[in-house]
């Protein structure tokens, strides 16, 4: 039982704070949230829901995820804008052979040069988190939008 | 009052001196016009695209899409017959689907229960003949005077368009030859969808018609492109024009690559940019057509376009929601015969484009910074010289701004601007 607590809130920190990096801007620290050869795709719920596998963004290892952040930071044009998240609580599966399946439903808003704060992204974040060397990572990191639709650009991470 | 022409606008509309190289800003912000397009352009004479065949394989399928903003839905019938209709009911004008996509015998309109056949004609009305003999419909009524109203359809290459003129003539001259062609290249074999998104882009539909043919900017504004040798204006490419001047290609062949020295003295933001990627399997591409053009982008008018970027197939569709808002669908697909290491780069090179796209996302801010920067200033234009003043295609160079100038030659005859 202490054990299932420990694992739960290491998790729920270990989700938390991969949502404070990215809206402190710390988006450089976002491919350490992922194992080696870990998943990370944004996918409407739409698409996902009828089994297709193309989405928004999808990232196969840290390396496409390092390059991802190198263009936003250097190569791409936009407007400057930050993201503040909004999570709902983490639902846990049972951590067999050290693998979590863990459910978080998010809100993220969005903040414009021009003051503007506005409903960015609503979903859910379905995970597959391993615990390597005491520390969880994920393996998988499906970002699954209730909408098909995205305002302007999606450039940083969600 | 419905605006038919120019000549029903408040404020009298001409085109500028300097011809096709000026583009007055007014038709980006004036509603009037917005109004007067949807006559002459989404209701005349063209093939407006309102969706993909794989969106409807079976019997009874139906989608709903829009021309303009004109809503419409599209159907399978008994047959196999495709068929459009304006999704809007005869009785009181309310939506009769309300549903994205589905299957069904009958579209039924919620509203007062009236409901119609997959050909759109009309084959029950609740309570038609009253309750205990008293009330109904008079005895005259004929239902088949009262159908949805019907759009002519055509198939072409997996696409389904539709049309409300008579004058339309079939989509393969609408197209002409080069363009027919180069969209049976892309498109004529079954087709297997990959996913869809859109993007809300906060500008007049006709910017981001513009960007798409705007050869000169995507090498620009675009690192990604440039750095990776996806697309530069130093390999053999060019613009292809249809006879009308309103469709075009944007071609580039990535093996003919030789590096110009322009890119690198002229300081272009776009190769500042380190090359070497930590995830190369991004760029992991196989050649598919024997000739070597490995980048495409085929702008149909008035609102659709085919992009071809190394393997990744996408159908763009951007629809006016509003005079400065547009919805920018992209509909990602390879072929029904690729095995699935083909599949697999297909979606790995989904990164390249859409509202992520590493390429393409600046498109999703650089045509509202346009829209912004041309406020309060309907009486100014826009200059399209580059490449010259002619509207011709150019197989030399795609520094050009040519089919931007063809775009607007082809909107300028259907408006009937003098």
């Amino acid at each position: 039982m202490a054990g299932e607590m420990t694992a739960r809130t290491e998790i729920e920190d270990f989700i938390v704070s991969y949502a404070h990096d990215i809206d402190d801007g710390a988006v450089e620290r976002w491919p350490g949230y992922f194992a080696e050869d870990g998943i990370y795709q944004i996918i409407t719920r739409e698409t996902f829901e009828a089994g297709l596998p193309l989405g928004i963004m999808y990232c196969e290892g840290r390396g496409m995820m390092s390059d991802r952040v190198k263009a936003m930071q250097t190569a791409n044009i936009y407007e400057a804008h930050t993201y503040c998240h909004m999570l709902g609580r983490s639902q846990i599966g049972s951590g067999d052979n050290g693998r979590y399946g863990v459910r978080t439903n998010f809100n993220i808003v969005r903040t414009m040069q021009d003051g503007g704060s506005k409903m960015f992204a609503v979903g859910k974040y379905l995970d597959v988190i391993e615990i390597q060397d005491g520390r969880p990572l994920f393996k998988e990191r499906r970002v699954v939008l209730e909408s098909r639709r995205v305002d302007i650009l999606l450039v940083y991470p969600l | 009052m419905t605006l038919s022409t120019v000549d029903d606008l408040n404020e009298p509309l001409k085109w500028p001196e300097g011809g096709i190289t000026r583009i007055p800003y007014r038709l980006y912000v004036d509603p009037e016009i917005y109004a007067l397009e949807q006559q002459r352009i989404f209701r005349g004479p063209v093939w407006n695209f309102l969706c993909l065949e794989i969106d409807i394989p079976n019997a009874g399928d139906f989608k709903t899409s829009t021309v303009g903003e004109i809503p419409i839905i599209v159907t399978r019938d008994e047959n196999g017959d495709v068929h459009a209709m304006v999704n809007r009911c005869v009785h009181k004008g309310a939506l009769v689907c309300l549903k994205e996509k589905g299957n069904a015998k009958l579209l039924n309109c919620i509203y007062h229960s009236w409901s119609y056949d997959l050909q759109g004609r009309l084959k029950g009305v609740a309570f038609r003949n009253g309750l205990k003999g008293k009330g109904g419909l008079p005895d005259d009524f004929d239902a088949s005077q009262h159908s949805l109203e019907p759009l002519r359809v055509e198939l072409f290459c997996g696409l389904v368009f539709g049309t409300f003129s008579e004058e339309t003539p079939s989509a393969e001259s609408y197209f002409g030859k080069p363009m027919s062609d180069f969209m049976r290249r892309n498109l004529d074999r079954p087709l297997k969808p990959l996913g869809m998104h859109s993007q809300i882009i906060h500008n007049n539909w006709k910017l981001y018609a513009e960007n798409v043919r705007d050869s000169y900017h995507a090498t620009l504004l675009h690192t990604f492109y440039s750095t990776f040798k996806i697309n530069r204006l130093d390999m053999d490419g060019g613009i292809i024009l249809a006879e009308d001047k309103w469709h075009s290609i944007s071609y580039a062949k990535r093996a003919t690559f030789d590096e110009a020295p322009e890119y690198k003295q002229e300081k272009i933001h776009s190769v500042q940019y380190d090359d070497s990627l930590a995830g190369p399997q991004l760029l992991n591409s196989w050649p598919e057509f024997e000739d070597g053009i490995t980048h495409s982008i085929q702008a149909l008018f008035p609102n659709l376009a085919v992009q071809f970027t190394l393997n990744s197939l996408a159908v763009r569709f951007f629809v006016p929601r509003g005079i400065d808002k547009t919805e920018l669908f992209w509909f990602y697909v390879g072929y029904e015969r690729d095995d699935e290491a083909q599949t697999a780069m297909r979606v790995m090179q989904g990164n390249l484009t859409g509202a992520s796209g590493l390429v393409s996302l600046e498109d999703g801010c650089i045509n509202e910074f346009v829209q912004r920067g041309t406020k309060g200033s309907a009486d100014g234009m826009g200059l399209a010289e580059m490449g010259g003043r002619e509207v011709e295609s150019s197989d030399q160079s795609r520094a050009t701004e040519t089919a931007i100038r063809g775009f607007w030659t082809g909107y300028r005859r259907i408006m009937d601007i003098a």
